[in-house]
């Protein structure tokens, strides 16, 4: 049974679902329906569609495949300074994306220490590229996947594995075959939501990748350039943004249901 | 713990609210001082003029006692936007004539609008000009990182008049929201050469270097700076002291320093 809710819960609860409710709803009523098709197929916005999505999922590969060992770490190993280590990796949750952008353009830009470095010695100039959205996206992306999957390695707890090390499995073993199906869907919603956040990802892009059609120009930055000469462009790619994060949202929602 | 938080938050608010009066009381007992009347005079000016007519501002005080004078800067477009609404503003100072022409199609202006001030554009590049830049040509050569305004906000679209002009098509690295972002990427060392204003490359106090082109005097590269009354002020004679003054000597000192051609 389901235990009830106390009544002075409700109003706040509705305002605070209003308050996300209403702009959604107003930008659906501001579209400018009758050219909506038009709007949003054009080259630029179908350009900057596709780079979105392709460089999401670039981020949600990257995600996984770094941070998806750094939770294995900071859930089961007892390395000293463990609470220093994470709070370094929620840092861009709290930080300002811009911020961020700033960071990672002193380090990677072509005056930076790493950036500067593989400017002079190989030719590799980084920010302007689709690798420096990547990154970016990478970098504001990164702890929605640690944390998730940190959580779902906690909740899961010891005991499978204790179990198939008295059994003979080696730590690889127990990893792949007991680790990873126990927080499968802990790791699959995890990723989903570093793609959720690599999508909507603008501050960092802007600021360390720059602007340029196809190369570097994602739909946040698209949707921003578009508001200051076509606004109708504007909002019909910013409903378009809205769907995928619905979409996004739901394919991760009925996952943590089953 | 909580009676200290509310206490804390109480003198908080005592002390906002003291200061607020304490603002009051300095501007009434400044005007009981002198003879002529306290008058505010608000002037809605676009961005790229907010140091100078800081300054001018200023100036225009001591020139006139009694006289405080308000500015609102932003964007031109948003500018003319909030004038054509109905907002209470004395003058109008926008960054190009299209946007003057807004406000003036609304029967907002008092008048024909003059031009007093233009801008043009530049090539920033670091100083001492490492890459021996010295035409829009020299930016489209292989190692050359280029960044401009995207051609929808006004500073692209000069470059793209500049660039038609001078018959170079350059691949820029990236096109930026605003000239303060080309401006950025060239003084972070990330581009060789991005296309600003004068004025933007003289704010910048060296940091960067400007390289003159002739096409930067192309139709449609020059950006214009029209000012005009507001319909409707209740501070038109004052509105055009300021206008005049802007035109006059001290306007015009101001102007050139920030590196504006003056008319």
């Amino acid at each position: 049974m389901r235990t009830t809710v106390p009544r002075f819960l409700w109003v706040p609860a509705a305002l605070a679902w209003l308050l996300v409710a209403i702009p959604v709803a107003g930008l659906v009523v501001r579209v400018d329906w009758p050219n909506f098709l038009g709007l949003v197929t054009t080259p630029s916005a179908l350009a900057a569609l596709r780079l979105s999505l392709e460089t999401g999922l670039a981020t949600m590969v990257l995600c996984l495949l770094f941070g998806g060992p750094l939770a294995v770490v900071l859930a089961r190993s007892s390395l000293p300074g463990l609470p220093f280590i994470r709070s370094v990796v929620l840092l861009p949750l709290v930080l300002p994306p811009v911020v961020g952008g700033l960071t990672l353009l002193f380090l990677f830009g072509r005056t930076g220490p790493v950036g500067g470095f593989l400017d002079r010695e190989f030719g590799i100039t980084i920010p302007f590229s689709t690798g420096a959205v990547v990154l970016a996206q990478t970098f504001v992306a990164m702890p929605f996947l640690v944390v998730s999957l940190e959580g779902a390695l906690r909740t899961a707890g010891e005991r499978y594995e204790a179990v198939a090390a008295t059994l003979g499995a080696s730590p690889a073993t127990t990893l792949w075959r007991v680790t990873v199906p126990v927080v499968l869907p802990g790791l699959m919603s995890g990723s989903v939501l570093a793609f959720a956040r690599a999508l909507g990802e603008f501050g960092a892009t802007i600021t360390f990748a720059g602007s340029l059609e196809g190369t570097t120009r994602t739909l946040p930055l698209f949707i921003y350039l578009e508001s200051e000469s076509d606004l109708d462009g504007a909002v019909a790619m910013s409903l378009v943004l809205v769907v995928v994060a619905i979409l996004v949202i739901v394919v991760s929602r009925t996952r943590d249901l089953r | 713990m909580r009676t200290r938080f509310r206490a804390a938050l109480m003198a908080g608010t005592a002390a906002v609210l003291g200061l607020a009066l304490t603002a009051c009381g300095g501007s009434d007992s400044g005007s009981g001082q002198q003879a002529a009347p306290a008058r505010t005079l608000t002037v809605s000016a676009a961005a790229s003029l907010t140091s100078v007519y800081q300054q001018l501002g200023t100036e225009f005080q001591n020139a006139n006692p009694g006289t405080t004078v308000k500015f609102n800067f932003g964007g031109s477009d948003s500018l003319a936007q909030q004038v054509v609404q109905g907002a209470p503003a004395d003058v109008l100072a926008t960054a190009s004539s299209k946007t003057m022409q807004t406000a003036v199609q609304a029967g907002k202006i008092q008048g024909e609008p003059v031009v007093y001030a233009t801008n043009s554009l530049q090539i920033a590049v670091a100083p001492n000009n490492p890459k021996g830049i010295t035409s829009l040509q020299d930016l489209t050569k292989p190692g050359v990182v280029s960044v401009v305004c995207a051609p929808a906000v006004p500073c692209g679209a000069a470059a793209e008049a500049a660039e038609k002009a001078a018959g170079v098509t350059l691949t820029p690295a990236s096109e930026e929201q605003d000239v303060k972002g080309v401006l950025n990427r060239v003084q972070t060392g990330n581009a060789d050469a991005g296309l600003v204003y004068v004025t933007d490359v003289k704010s910048t106090n060296g940091a960067v270097t400007g390289v003159s082109f002739p096409q930067a005097s192309a139709q449609g590269a020059v950006q214009s700076y029209p000012i005009g009354v507001v319909n409707g002020s209740q501070n038109a004679d004052l509105a055009q002291s300021w206008i005049n003054f802007v035109r006059g000597q001290q306007g015009t000192a101001a102007l050139q320093q920030a590196g504006f051609v003056t008319k």
